[in-house]
């Protein structure tokens, strides 16, 4: 009886997360607006201004370059919902990842099927990005499991003490790529959320109306996934642990407007080196040290 | 099963015979169809026959005597065959390897000490996974071929028509690789890896142009060395362990863990050793590469369903004996080191058969690594990343001949828009690359057991390996699917036989079949299968993950069905690209700075100067050398100790 209700639980998690999570990360967007327009001496727009621009996009004429592009954007938007769901109803963080880098192949794919070359080429940037970070994205797994003895996010959260007593590395690590994710300078080379000179708009400069509100919307689920991946360092079996995450949700998430908006592009390889010695300082660093002292 | 596996062997030489001798087209087609449904279906039968009772079985061929000289025969055969073939192309020095091991054996076989009577073929859970995949995976690459070579010698006239040759060879390769998963004797385990060895040499040198022979030389030496490997350690377990049965080596390696004579491990490593070679890991790499010069099916033979798996074959048999051992160290490192530096490698090829190439060695070094690790969660990683290699690459690699006899390339470069151009082959190449890494697919399953068995022994060397080695994967696979889903406007005219569009669509079903269905294969064969090699039985992915896994797969498929139907219709584009307003009035061109049109190319990143062969062969080739020389030596060690 209690495995189904504990059961129930997971299933509402998810469920929940595939309701609020738009809702939050278009709060998030939108006071990330209002953070940076204020770093930069603007008054911004509205915090509400992102569901806004959804709900105008959505609203637009159906334009297609390739008519393959709108199935290939809805599959990476289904498949990054697919991905937080499993992540919040606490399953394989491991699978999570996976499934968040098959999205992302959708994407890749929906930008090249344009055989526009401004896309073209922010895709191939793209493809860099995710050769920089999927091995930290990986190895946060492998630090996940190092701590609590579970790849399962249900039982992570049920461990005694928080992953980040054994995993500071691999959570500095996680930070530090999360930038690439979050498409932040220095590492916007794809795509960015500013105005972009020499490549447009990258990877969604073909997608217009409602192709483009997808991606928009698979990016709020995304970083409300991710950000719930850097909540899951500080939470343990201690219900205050919970108030910890939120907090160190609302410090990563400041740093990185912070880093967005003090820094400049790099070119690609600049990135690939950086984000591959950081992984290998931080995460690889860390793993050598636990399995020395395991 | 006695019956069943005496035809398996001895029936594909005398096919091989029989095609050697007859000239016509069409004959040599319906032998090689007969003959191939005939290997198929006894493969399927030994399949059925082994359901029925689930137990190891170690029998004698009929004529056990005779046969033994007749291998010993054949030993001396391909000994006076690479001979003579290596004095013909100014290649002496390479022969010495084959006349060192032949009398080394011959040795053991006539003036031998004494050693334990047993039988010399068996039959066990491995065994019947292999005779499936050569008989499945095999059979139908063979089938391929026959259409395929007509095609191939229509377009390429200056090659000599040697298809006569061509079959037998392909024949005596199901004879040898039937011969080799089922051998207990060593001494006949040697000769049919040594028959594999010519006769991959002598498929590569096909087209006899200097090129083919230069490579097939390479493969040839490359092969003899891992055979010498085979030579030694049959010296040593005959003289030291008094016995030549493949299992009683494998069983004595074991006791070393248990404080036996750390010698016994002696003739593991050199096993090990040669499966390295065989299974073209990295110093050994570069035949395999060149072993593309071959005509298509001979290169889908090489890479899928035999030559390659007979070293992972090997492997996974010792890979109980290798378990926390300096001989497993030396096969995980250098499993893990390949899988890297492969998908680097790959990253920096446009030609689509070289980048096959490279995913097998990459690849290859992921199973290889599984099985020096020598877990059973990583022998069921290992044996899962087998089925689908074989199925995937099997397919991949008809899939880009038959592209090559349609559009006259096999570049990367040139297969845009591929999904409108030639949408059936487009889509099972499709099927075939996504088989090799995407999300649901074997790939994935057995790189999350394998990561989490690395996590589990604290290598962190390995770990790191795996998730880099797993980004790099991801860019050159991504690459190449972009670029045929991409976009063009022009039609080609499809020149693929029927032939090779069953042996294609099969391929392609059963890797969907094998996704759906893994659970099942995993529980009714590879999971009894890990418990006969270890004793103990364990589930290695829990069910939660299971039904993710399904249900990405059925998701996953829905797409490329959706987009094969957008295709056909094929609407009018509504808008055109951006191109900062210089477009001529489509996609395909623009105005350049001089006011004319110009036609438009996207190309793909190669990182040429990053990843090139130039910069990283060479390193990799003198990193994989001293890690087996120092573990080789470090086992030497403790056996002279």
């Amino acid at each position: 009886m209690i495995e189904i209700t504990y059961f129930m639980q997971r299933v509402i998690a998810g469920i929940l997360f595939v309701l609020a999570a738009p809702l939050i990360g278009g709060l998030l967007e939108g006071i990330d607006r209002k953070i940076s327009a204020r770093m930069q001496g603007r008054k911004g727009p509205s915090i509400l201004q992102p569901f806004y621009d959804v709900a105008k996009l959505v609203k637009k004429q159906l334009l297609a370059v390739n008519n393959l592009q709108l199935l290939l954007v809805t599959s990476y938007f289904l498949f990054m919902v697919f991905t937080g769901a499993l992540f919040f109803s606490g399953c394989d963080i491991l699978m999570c990842f996976f499934a968040m880098s098959t999205a992302s192949m959708f994407l890749l794919l929906a930008s090249t099927s344009t055989h526009s070359p401004y896309s073209t080429m922010g895709s191939h940037r793209e493809l860099i990005q995710i050769m920089s970070y999927e091995p930290m994205v990986l190895l946060t797994a492998v630090g996940f499991y190092l701590a609590s003895d579970s790849f399962k996010v249900y039982e992570i959260v049920q461990s005694d003490r928080p992953t980040i007593l054994f995993a500071p590395g691999f959570f500095l690590g996680f930070v530090f790529i999360l930038t690439i994710k979050f498409r932040k300078s220095p590492f916007d080379l794809s795509t960015s959320h500013h105005a972009h000179q020499e490549v447009v708009k990258g990877v969604t400069t073909e997608m217009v109306g409602l192709q483009y509100a997808l991606t928009e919307l698979a990016e709020w689920y995304e970083n409300v996934f991710l950000l719930g991946v850097v909540g899951l360092f500080f939470v343990s079996s201690n219900p205050w642990s919970y108030l910890a995450a939120v907090i160190a949700i609302a410090v990563v998430y400041f740093i990185e407007i912070l880093i967005d908006n003090v820094s400049a592009r790099v070119k690609w390889q600049l990135m690939l080196k950086m984000a591959w010695g950081m992984t290998l300082i931080t995460g690889g660093l860390n793993l050598f040290i636990l399995d020395l002292i395991r | 099963m006695e019956n069943v596996i005496t035809l398996l062997i001895g029936l594909p030489f005398v096919v091989a015979l029989l095609l050697a001798f007859v000239t016509s087209d069409k004959v040599r087609g319906k032998i090689v169809y007969l003959g191939g449904l005939v290997l198929l279906i006894l493969s399927v039968a030994a399949a059925v026959i082994w359901f029925g009772s689930r137990q190891t079985v170690t029998f004698d061929l009929p004529a056990s005597e005779v046969l033994n000289y007749l291998v010993l025969g054949g030993d001396f055969f391909l000994m006076f065959l690479v001979i003579w073939l290596s004095v013909k192309h100014h290649k002496t020095i390479i022969s010495v390897l084959s006349i060192v091991q032949t009398l080394m054996v011959a040795w053991v076989e006539l003036f031998g000490p004494e050693v334990a009577e047993s039988h010399h073929m068996r039959v066990d859970w491995l065994t019947i996974i292999m005779l499936l995949i050569i008989g499945i995976i095999g059979v139908l690459i063979g089938v391929y071929a026959v259409g395929y070579m007509r095609g191939y010698h229509m377009h390429h006239k200056e090659v000599g028509d040697r298809r006569r040759f061509f079959f037998a060879m392909i024949f005596v390769f199901y004879g040898a690789m039937y011969g080799l998963v089922t051998s207990m004797n060593i001494l006949w385990l040697d000769f049919f890896w040594e028959t594999t060895s010519v006769c991959s040499f002598l498929l590569i040198g096909y087209t006899q142009t200097q090129e083919a022979v230069n490579n097939s030389f390479r493969a040839l030496w490359m092969n003899l060395l891992g055979g010498l490997g085979i030579a030694i350690a049959i010296v040593y377990a005959a003289c030291m362990q008094h016995t030549v049965n493949l299992y009683d080596i494998i069983d004595n390696g074991v006791l070393v863990a248990l404080g036996a004579d750390p010698g016994n491990l002696l003739p593991i490593a050199m096993l090990a050793f040669a499966a390295l070679t065989k299974s073209a890991q990295m110093p050994f790499s570069s035949w395999l590469l060149g072993a593309m010069v071959a005509p298509t099916p001979s290169s889908a033979l090489l890479h899928s369903a035999t030559i390659v798996k007979a070293g992972v074959y090997m492997l996974i048999r010792i890979s109980v004996a290798m378990s926390g051992n300096s001989v497993g160290e030396m096969v995980y490192l250098i499993g893990g080191f390949t899988f890297f530096v492969g998908s680097l490698l790959a990253i920096a090829q446009s030609d689509g058969k070289k980048v096959l190439a490279y995913s097998t060695i990459s690849n290859l070094g992921l199973i290889t690594a599984c099985a020096g690790m020598g877990k059973q969660e990583t022998v069921w990683a290992a044996l899962f990343l087998i089925l689908f290699h074989a199925v995937s690459k099997s397919v991949l690699f008809q899939c880009v001949g038959a592209i090559e006899n349609a559009t006259g390339s096999r570049d990367i470069e040139d297969m845009q828009g591929l999904a409108t151009r030639l949408p059936k082959l487009a889509l099972v190449l499709l099927i075939g690359i996504a088989g090799m890494f995407l999300a649901p697919f074997g790939m994935l399953i057995s790189k999350w057991a394998a990561l989490k068995a690395f996590v589990d022994v604290k290598s962190t060397i390995m770990v790191l390996f795996i998730v880099f080695g797993s980004a790099t994967t991801v860019f050159y696979w991504t690459k190449w699917m972009a670029k045929i889903l991409g976009f063009n406007e022009k039609r080609e005219n499809d020149v693929t036989q029927r032939s090779e569009y069953a042996s294609l669509f099969f391929h392609a079903a059963s890797i969907i079949l094998l996704c759906l269905f893994f659970p099942a294969i995993s529980y009714f064969m590879i999971e009894p299968l890990t418990k006969e090699l270890f004793g103990t039985s364990v589930t290695v992915i829990t069910e939660g993950n299971m039904v993710v896994m399904i249900i990405m797969a059925v998701a996953i498929f829905i797409v490329p069905l959706l987009i094969y139907a957008v295709t056909r219709q094929r609407k009018k584009y509504d808008v055109i690209a951006y191109m900062g307003g210089i477009n001529v009035g489509d996609n395909k061109s623009f105005i350049d700075s001089f006011g004319e049109e110009m036609e438009l190319h996207v190309s793909n990143w190669y990182m040429e100067e990053w990843l090139g062969e130039k910069k990283l062969m060479l390193p990799s080739i003198i990193l994989g050398t001293l890690i087996i020389i120092v573990f080789l030596g470090v086992v030497l060690g403790g056996a002279i100790r």
